[in-house]
């Protein structure tokens, strides 16, 4: 999966005049962005922006009113919900702010359930799962369940479990915002790390600029727009 | 610990319950519903007893009081005799009189007595004459209607009865003579043994909505919970919170007690628009026992407080939130299986001891044993739930989601459930006992019905007489054959001997040798031969010594009564008795049980081995057998029967009625387990929406990368089916066990091993609609709004 | 920052040399700004005049930085009561942005551009001090991380200022 587009002036993820409404409120009014692989792309502006809703779009979780989302050559808003869902778990990995793990599994269990869900088989899935907490340093939570561990080993479990299916984009939404600024520090630095050994690119959502300062370029949502001047149409 | 801060609080979260929101509102009106629900079904079954004895009373007022002996006429006395007649499906009884005098008195519930021909009905009687429906009956029932029986004179608001005014019952063919109308009414209110079975029943029925109730003030926990959290934070101390929770459910429970008040108030209304075993009852009638009555209505808040301070034993509510004890008690065994054993050690002895036919049974060692094993199955499915997922190996990941929930939190799950198991454990239990003894009654009367269907028999005057009305019901429509003979008696004649008070006597049955054939197995037979038939003393019959001492191959036997009772008639001086001489040729063969099951005994006699007109008093008797393919048939019949002579009587073979009061009685159960699983299957699916909504961050997380709706309604499958199925597994052994024990205590057999796979059909009906209910909310949480932080 | 009083601090671990002093004090303090040597000199010879100091000793060959200094105990003293007197709070007024922002305003240019433009220009450092931050030490990383809160604190003041431009504007053309 994890091949880089011939073109790197192509964009891996290219999302074009996105409209997005949820009642009569507009939270997305024609943003434009573009992802190429491997970079890491911080998503910026104040709360109620929108900055989550792009990401869910970008993301294919929500379906946007209107604009089109290429990714990797395919159209997303034109592929069926079940189609997104196998894209997602096959080509995205997604660390959120919390509430993610399963409460009831094991950190390891939770690791590895994005790789059951492709259908891996338990063995190996949770050897690949173990790797991953290791690297991320949490290797000593694997048998706990996430409600015995702290929010700093919470968010590194996820962070393996984003990665763990080996995605090509990693969408984080306000990583960090329930950590206090040594975990969430040390979170973006295993974060992106992992993401440039790997070739995965990341959007991350935040409002914070020390976090954002972990990216390799910053968008602005505004009032549901965005100004991508590197991509600017 | 003041009774002033106990109040303040208890008030304190009454009033969350009543202000708390929405969700707040929301919780009290499902605990309100909850325990309304269980405690209108717990004052219907406290009203049972009283209702019963109420049809007792009913039936006693306006009965003949058949305590005096009344000898000869007076001016209000009446002769009197009952009939009682099925049509379709209903019964319908009557009730006949003649008056003696001019100053008969009025039957209960009419306003004066009907003229000659006429009659009074009730409202459901008159009814269904004036329908379409009614049209055969009304043939049979001839009286011309003058008059209404109000409730006075009926049992329940839809029975069908009439009072008529006849002129023909003589001494000869009443019932009795009296005077007045009510025997003395029963002194106690109600019997022992009965109280003692309708605790039985509570248990076995009732149990399941006791622990409903507990269920149901547990509604909305988790997200009380948070609410106490931030009592805690605002300086709550934790004996506070737990009074406040208290408090919470208590009013809950107060306004289900107002709803179940509402609910039982409305049901009995309907006692009587519905008829189940035989019983319908007025509305006045269905009155808890004031007694149980208080304690259930007492019960309920109290059941409400303690049960929450149980369940928040295991739980510290925090200021910053709540805490589950991280590492619960083990649950242990050795006190669950004690209860079961303590059971079993009070119903084993009692195994073989009862009789059918006994009233006195140890009725506290039933009940009590019955108890404890039923609680004790209910105690041991948390441990057993839990014991059997940690041994759960993961598989699919919907699976696994599903066991490592039931792992870490086994016992919300088996709480609700443990109602299924009371619920199944008791019903398949009933539903063995019911059998048994439905199998027994049909057992009992050894009626065959592939034979003949009906018995109608008639006095008449003379044979010519008695042998017309075997051919008017044998040209009846719908009568596809009919076994038909004339009866009456022979004896032996000459005086007494010995110690002898009356000449033997035996029967004499005249008909064709296929009629006959019913009776004894007849070697060959063809007109003109005669039988001696014996029963060898089977059913409890006369040895056969008295039959051949008045009747054998040879002997001449009168046909009148040599020594009759001083106080008959007496036939005119000077006649010689009718004699008749029993050919020398006939033959003594076996009985052979008749179309009704009975092992008759007597003379066999061919229409010309015997001048039928000579014979005394004959009855004519006759045995049908139905077209199946006539629609009312056996109505067709009975209206023949009538017709011939109103004070004919008709049996109906395999007696439909109590037959179909078992099966009411097996359906009833049925229902009413049925009616508690989908009370537990409710609380079941509460918790599984309020665990859904709790997890609506983790539900949409979970899309977000991916996870198909299918994993997640599969593990929400799981998580309802594992401990329905365990539930299941443990109440068709319990069931099964528990029916053996009953059924051996009245030495039975177990007709049908199967008897559980209904209530196990019913189980597995909830898991799938608690499933299916719970999907929509699922799906519309799986929506990516959960990932919302606003 | 008072570069005497830093200096003063470095000598009470004992005397050093001029130029000793300059290379202590760049390695722990002067990774922007190293001093030169005329500062140092300068700053000793105010802190000899003020009996902070002495001169402990000379090397052969003469020249300022072959001083050795000593602390006195008044030097000590005036150490302690440094560090014991806490720093007069400085609002950081963004005097020179708040400037140009109001002459964007007065001048009808994009004010919004202009912050945006520093705002781009702010998260560059912070990402760069970030790279640095992950490469270097923990005295590193103390630093970058002192950096990067005051940079992150202009870029709020920069974000809270391009929502309020409306009514800046407004006042501005009263």
């Amino acid at each position: 999966m994890n091949t880089a587009p011939q073109d790197p002036r192509v964009p891996l993820l290219r999302a074009i005049g996105l409209d997005k409404a949820y009642g009569s409120t507009p939270a997305l009014a024609g943003a434009d962005f573009s992802l190429r692989a491997g970079e890491v792309v911080a998503v910026m502006g104040p709360s109620g922006s929108g900055k989550s809703t792009l990401l869910h779009c970008l993301a294919g979780i929500v379906r946007p009113d209107a604009g089109t989302i290429t990714y990797d050559g395919r159209e997303l808003t034109a592929l069926s919900d079940t189609a997104r869902s196998a894209l997602r778990r096959t080509d995205f990995g997604f660390v959120f702010q919390f509430g993610q793990l399963v409460p009831e599994l094991t950190c390891v269990e939770n690791v590895a359930l994005p790789l059951r869900l492709n259908g891996e088989k338990r063995k190996s899935a949770e050897a690949r799962a173990v790797e991953w907490l290791a690297r991320l340093e949490v290797d000593d939570t694997a048998a706990k369940r996430p409600g015995e561990i702290s929010g700093g080993q919470g968010q590194r479990v996820a962070v393996a479990r984003a990665l763990v299916t080996s995605p090509r984009v990693i969408f984080a939404d306000e990583p960090t915002g329930a950590l206090d600024s040594l975990n969430g520090e040390r979170v973006m630095r295993l974060l992106t790390d992992a993401s440039r050994d790997t070739g995965a690119a990341v959007v991350l959502v935040t409002h914070e600029a020390r976090v954002a300062a972990y990216s390799d370029r910053e968008i602005v949502v505004r009032d549901g727009s965005v100004r991508d001047a590197e991509w600017a149409v | 610990m003041s009774l002033a801060t106990w109040t303040r609080d208890l008030a304190l979260g009454a009033r969350f319950a009543v202000t708390g929101g929405r969700p707040g509102l929301l919780r009290t009106l499902l605990t309100a519903t909850g325990v309304g629900f269980g405690v209108a079904l717990l004052l219907l079954a406290v009203s049972l007893p009283n209702m019963l004895f109420q049809r007792e009373v009913r039936e006693a007022v306006r009965a003949v009081d058949g305590s005096e002996q009344i000898d000869s006429p007076r001016a209000d006395s009446f002769l009197h005799l009952g009939r009682t007649t099925t049509y379709r499906d209903d019964v319908v009884t009557g009730l006949l009189v003649t008056p003696e005098g001019d100053a008969p008195p009025v039957p209960p519930g009419t306003a004066e007595l009907p003229a000659a021909g006429e009659m009074a009905v009730s409202p459901a009687l008159s009814e269904l004459l004036d329908s379409p429906e009614g049209a055969l009956l009304k043939e049979r029932i001839p009286y011309k209607v003058t008059g209404t029986i109000g409730p006075a004179g009926l049992i329940g608001p839809s029975e069908l009865r009439y009072v008529a005014r006849v002129d023909f019952l003589t001494t000869e063919n009443f019932d009795g003579r009296g005077t007045r109308y009510g025997w003395s009414v029963p002194e106690e209110p109600m019997n022992a043994f009965l109280v003692l079975l309708v605790i039985v029943a509570c248990v076995v029925l009732l149990l399941p909505v006791l622990v409903f109730i507990a269920t149901a003030v547990r509604f909305g926990g988790e997200q009380r919970d948070r609410r106490l959290a931030a009592l805690r934070l605002v300086g709550a101390d934790i004996a506070m919170t737990r009074r406040i929770a208290a408090g919470e459910s208590l009013a809950g429970a107060l306004f289900g007690l107002l709803v179940g008040l509402g609910l039982f108030a409305v049901a009995r209304q309907f006692a009587g628009a519905f008829t189940i075993w035989d019983v319908n009852a007025f509305p006045s009638d269905v009155v808890p026992l004031p007694a149980l009555a208080v304690i259930v209505l007492a019960s309920v808040p109290v059941a409400s407080v303690v049960v929450t301070l149980f369940a928040l034993r295991g739980v510290a509510i925090e200021p910053l939130g709540v805490v589950r004890v991280s590492t619960p008690r083990r649950r242990r065994l050795w006190w669950r299986l004690l209860l079961l054993a303590a059971g079993a050690a009070l119903l084993v002895p009692l195994m073989g001891e009862v009789q059918v036919t006994e009233t006195r049974i140890d009725s506290t060692g039933v009940v009590a044993g019955t108890t404890l094993a039923l609680i004790g199955l209910t105690t041991l499915l948390p441990w057993l739930v839990e014991a059997f997922v940690k041994r759960l190996h993961s598989g699919p990941v919907a699976w696994q989601l599903a066991v490592r929930r039931l792992q870490l939190s086994s016992g919300t799950a088996a709480r609700a459930v443990s109602g299924i198991v009371v619920a199944a454990t008791g019903a398949i239990a009933l539903q063995m006992l019911f059998q048994a003894m439905e199998r027994d009654f049909t057992e009992l009367t050894g009626q065959d019905t592939s034979r003949a269907q009906i018995a109608v028999g008639a006095d008449a005057r003379n044979a010519d007489e008695a042998r017309g009305m075997i051919d008017r019901i044998a040209r009846t429509e719908g009568v596809a054959g009919v076994i038909g003979v004339i009866e009456s008696r022979v004896w032996r004649p000459g005086p007494l001997k010995g110690s002898e008070e009356w000449a033997p006597t035996t029967s004499l049955r005249i008909g064709d040798c296929a009629s006959l054939g019913q009776f004894a197995t007849l070697p060959s037979c063809k007109d003109g031969d005669v039988f001696v038939f014996l029963a060898h003393g089977a059913q409890g019959n006369p040895d056969d010594a008295q039959v051949t001492g008045a009747a054998r191959p040879g002997a001449t036997v009168v046909l009148r009564d040599p020594h009759p009772h001083p106080s008959a008639p007496k036939p005119p001086k000077g006649t010689p008795l009718p004699q008749w001489r029993i050919p020398a040729t006939a033959r003594i063969v076996d009985s052979r049980p008749d179309p009704t099951g009975m092992y008759q005994y007597g003379v066999l006699a061919t229409p010309s081995a015997i001048d039928a007109g000579l014979v005394d008093e004959p009855d004519a008797q006759a045995l049908v057998r139905l077209d199946p393919a006539v629609p009312d048939a056996a109505d067709h019949v009975r209206n023949t029967a009538a017709g011939i002579d109103p004070t004919s009587w008709v049996r109906d073979l395999k007696d439909i009625q109590r037959d179909a009061a078992f099966s009411s009685v097996r359906t009833g159960i049925l229902v009413g387990s049925t009616l508690t699983m989908l009370l537990v299957a409710a609380s079941l699916l509460v918790s599984t929406l309020e665990q859904l909504k709790d997890r609506k961050r983790l539900l949409s997380s979970l899309v977000a990368f991916g996870t198909r709706r299918s994993t997640l309604s599969w593990s929400v499958l799981w998580q309802t089916a594992v401990p329905i199925v365990l539930g299941l597994v443990l109440a068709v052994a319990g069931g099964l066990g528990l029916g053996v024990v009953l059924l051996k205590m009245g030495g039975q057999q177990v007709q049908d091993w199967w008897a559980f796979l209904p209530v196990v059909g019913i189980g597995l009906a909830l898991i799938a609609a608690v499933t299916l209910l719970s999907m929509p909310v699922l799906w519309r949480l799986m929506r990516a709004d959960g990932l919302r932080t606003e | 920052m008072s570069i005497g009083h830093a200096l003063l601090g470095l000598l009470e671990s004992g005397p050093r040399h001029g130029y000793d002093l300059k290379r202590a004090f760049d390695e722990r303090f002067g990774h922007d700004r190293p001093l030169h040597y005329g500062q140092v000199y300068s700053t000793m010879s105010r802190l000899l005049k003020n009996g902070l100091v002495v001169v402990d000793g000379i090397e052969a060959g003469g020249g300022p930085e072959r001083k050795r200094y000593a602390i006195t105990d008044a030097g000590i003293t005036d150490v302690a009561a440094w560090l014991a007197t806490p720093e007069k709070p400085e609002p950081y007024l963004q005097s020179t942005l708040y400037t140009k922002v109001v002459l964007a305003l007065l001048t009808g240019r994009g004010a919004a551009e202009l912050l945006d433009t520093q705002r781009s220009e702010h998260l560059r450092l912070m990402r760069e001090l970030t790279r640095r931050k992950k490469d270097g030490d923990l005295a590193d990383q103390l630093i970058c991380d002192h950096a990067l809160f005051h940079l992150e604190a202009d870029l709020r003041w920069l974000e809270l200022t391009a929502a309020r431009l409306d009514r800046l504007a407004e006042e501005l053309h009263r």
